[in-house]
């Protein structure tokens, strides 16, 4: 099979579902002829034309609220926001707009919208263009929040998250773009809700999002030397999550480290620990849960302290082996 | 009998006691929440539009089935205009199944997507992004109808307003934002809160016509709005039009109306749009003073029969209450 990137694949579902439904369009700021911030849309307005590749001003309020707008009246807008950031200024939209009109209304109308955004550290960006704030939203009901970490993954997420009736957050993590995985070159679907046992394990179960698993991944392998065998399992959607292979795997393994890149401080690695405590599993637990997540600190411009703002391959193998009691 | 007023083109053959009853409808309903809240009868909050019946109907009356509409919290009138049934609205302000909302919106969130009425709006300024989305929607699927957006004075500081006239200007979408001037946020005068004295001004800065019409008087506000209708139908994007009006109420359920004074008051009262538009017909001869008085009694009656359907509707069950937060 033919190997994408991330963002390659991104862009791929986004134009297999625009040749093949009318109601699909995307909005969002320079996705035209510059192609998004990330390149993402490049080569898209070429072939749809500025209508259904519609270039915004910069007006986060503006373009999110038109999106629900567009959304409730029969259309699938896909809204780019540049950066994750920046849903401090779509908030009012998605959270008090689009996640509740439905139930405030009764079960009547719908928002079938996603809203697309780069998120996380590692590219120098700083403070207000690194964070990964997706526990905000997965807090509010109404909403469905997704965060895919392979190129597979995120074009199947994306074609089921365009295909929803209701409003999803798709988090693009920034070091993904480039990472390449195999993917089919017809559209398909990952049902929203179904997490992938990313590596099979039995010792420990690690459950990361986004760019944590990779890195988990690059843990398990080097415990692996060790003759540590980890399980790594990705939720793929945050909500809905899949609570059942999560359990499934504890009770298996009967122990957890979580891993994300958020700050740890209300970070959703604290619902998936708690999860497993309120599960059958909790029984089966042999060491007590281990959460690893970014420093309660604004991320920093200097390499080395952006770094080491959140969790990293030595850090999640340190904890793999403490869960074990093994240092 | 002289005929002392002019009607839009295309509104020549209306039934204007329709408009009447309309606004009675209207001032009845406002006149009866305000009476079961005052004896803890309903609760929660509402926000009333008595003496603001003129802008709602009038505005509306111009309008196609086709079309659509977004309100806001001070949002009942719109409702009425936009042939809502009172049973229903009624209904859900006693929080019961049969409401709008099957009693999990109230007040604030009344709304009738099938029917182009995309809402009330508990956030200020909530509706324009969504307006605009909507106009998209008509624009891109060559729907042909055209989006009523009302707002008040005070929506006009929050940014959303800057944001999506700006986007729906350069877009030239089908949407007229029908400002209802009742000279008063919650206490903040307008006078004090706005650098300028006309809200419709701020359509020079989006390029945009502003006028300004008088919205106790239902004819000026359907000819101005008309205009503004078929200017945005025809292609040429979207209008300000600023009734002025004033609420007679208090903001919410209860206020004590410090910040203006028993005189001012009076001097609106005086301007009522019922009693003008009452003794206009009566005028031109459309209307006797007998018919004006069944008009007023059937409106009377009808208000207080959707109180006893109200009365009578079934409350919503525990069962109900996770049902409807996603389509």
């Amino acid at each position: 099979m033919r190997e994408l990137t991330y963002l390659e694949a991104v862009r791929e579902a986004m134009s297999q579902e625009m040749r093949q439904n009318e109601d699909v369009f995307i909005l969002g700021e320079d996705i035209g002829v510059y192609g998004g911030a990330f390149g993402v849309t490049r080569g898209m307005i070429e072939e749809f034309g500025p209508e259904r590749i519609r270039n915004t001003p910069i007006s986060e309020a503006a373009i999110s609220g038109t999106a629900v707008g567009a959304a409730l009246t029969g259309m699938r807008p896909i809204l780019e926001l540049q950066f994750s950031d920046f849903m401090t200024i779509a908030m009012d939209n998605m959270v008090n707009q689009a996640a509740k009109i439905r139930y405030m209304y009764g079960g009547k109308g719908k928002v079938p919208m996603v809203l697309r955004t780069p998120a996380g550290s590692g590219t120098g960006a700083a403070a207000q263009h690194s964070q990964s704030l997706e526990a905000w939203m997965a807090h509010v009901p109404g909403l469905k929040v997704v965060q895919p970490s392979t190129a597979y993954d995120a074009k199947g997420l994306l074609k089921a998250a365009i295909d929803e009736d209701n409003p999803v957050i798709f988090y693009e993590h920034k070091l993904c773009y480039k990472t390449k995985s195999d993917v089919p070159e017809e559209l398909y679907s990952i049902p929203l809700g179904q997490a992938d046992i990313k590596r099979q394990g039995s010792d420990v179960t690690i459950v990361a999002t986004a760019i944590m698993v990779h890195k988990s991944l690059e843990a398990a392998t080097e415990l692996e030397k060790e003759g540590i065998s980890v399980e790594v399992i990705d939720p793929r959607t945050l909500v809905p999550l899949d609570t059942e292979t999560i359990i499934k795997s504890v009770k298996k393994t009967s122990r957890l480290v979580v891993v994300h890149e958020a700050v740890k401080r209300g970070g959703f690695g604290g619902e998936i620990a708690s999860v497993i405590a309120e599960s059958e599993a909790f029984d089966y637990l042999d060491a007590p849960i281990k959460r690893l997540g970014g420093k309660a600190v604004p991320i920093p411009y200097n390499p080395e302290l952006e770094k080491s703002a959140i969790p990293g391959v030595e850090d999640i193998i340190m904890a793999v082996k403490e869960t074990l009691n093994r240092q | 009998m002289t005929q002392q007023f002019t009607l839009p083109a295309h509104l020549k053959e209306t039934d204007l006691t329709k408009l009447l009853k309309q606004m009675w409808q209207i001032r009845f309903f406002e006149e009866k929440v305000d009476e079961f809240f005052a004896k803890g009868m309903i609760h929660g909050t509402t926000h009333l539009a008595v003496g603001q019946e003129a802008s709602a109907v009038g505005s509306i009356a111009v309008l196609e089935e086709r079309d659509k509409i977004t309100s806001t919290h001070r949002g009942h009138g719109h409702c009425i205009a936009k042939g809502a049934e009172v049973n229903r609205m009624m209904a859900e302000l006693f929080g019961r199944t049969t409401g709008y909302c099957k009693g999990k919106g109230g007040s604030m969130h009344i709304a009738d997507v099938d029917k182009g009425n995309l809402g009330a709006n508990g956030i200020v300024g909530g509706g324009f992004a969504i307006a605009a989305g909507a106009a998209l929607t008509s624009q891109m699927k060559n729907e042909g109808y055209v989006v009523l957006c009302f707002f008040g004075d005070g929506a006009s500081n929050e940014g959303s307003f800057h944001e999506a006239l700006n986007l729906a200007s350069i877009w030239k979408l089908p949407v007229v934002f029908i400002c209802e001037n009742n000279q008063y946020g919650m206490s903040g005068p307008a006078k004090e809160m706005m650098n300028i004295e006309d809200v419709a001004k701020r359509a020079d800065a989006y390029g945009i016509p502003g006028t300004v019409v008088d919205g106790n008087d239902v004819f000026d506000v359907m000819n101005g709005v008309s205009e503004a209708v078929d200017r945005a139908r025809n292609g040429e994007g979207p209008s300000i039009v600023e009734a002025k009006t004033y609420r007679w109420k208090g903001h919410s359920k209860s206020d004590a109306k410090k910040y203006r004074t028993r005189e001012e008051e009076q001097e609106w009262r005086a301007k009522d749009p019922i009693a003008r538009l009452r003794d206009v017909l009566i005028q031109a001869g459309l209307l006797t003073e007998d018919g004006a008085a069944e008009i007023k009694a059937a409106a009377k009656k009808e208000i207080e029969d959707s109180v006893e359907f109200s009365k009578q509707s079934p409350m919503p069950t525990i069962d109900d209450l996770m049902e409807d937060i996603y389509a």
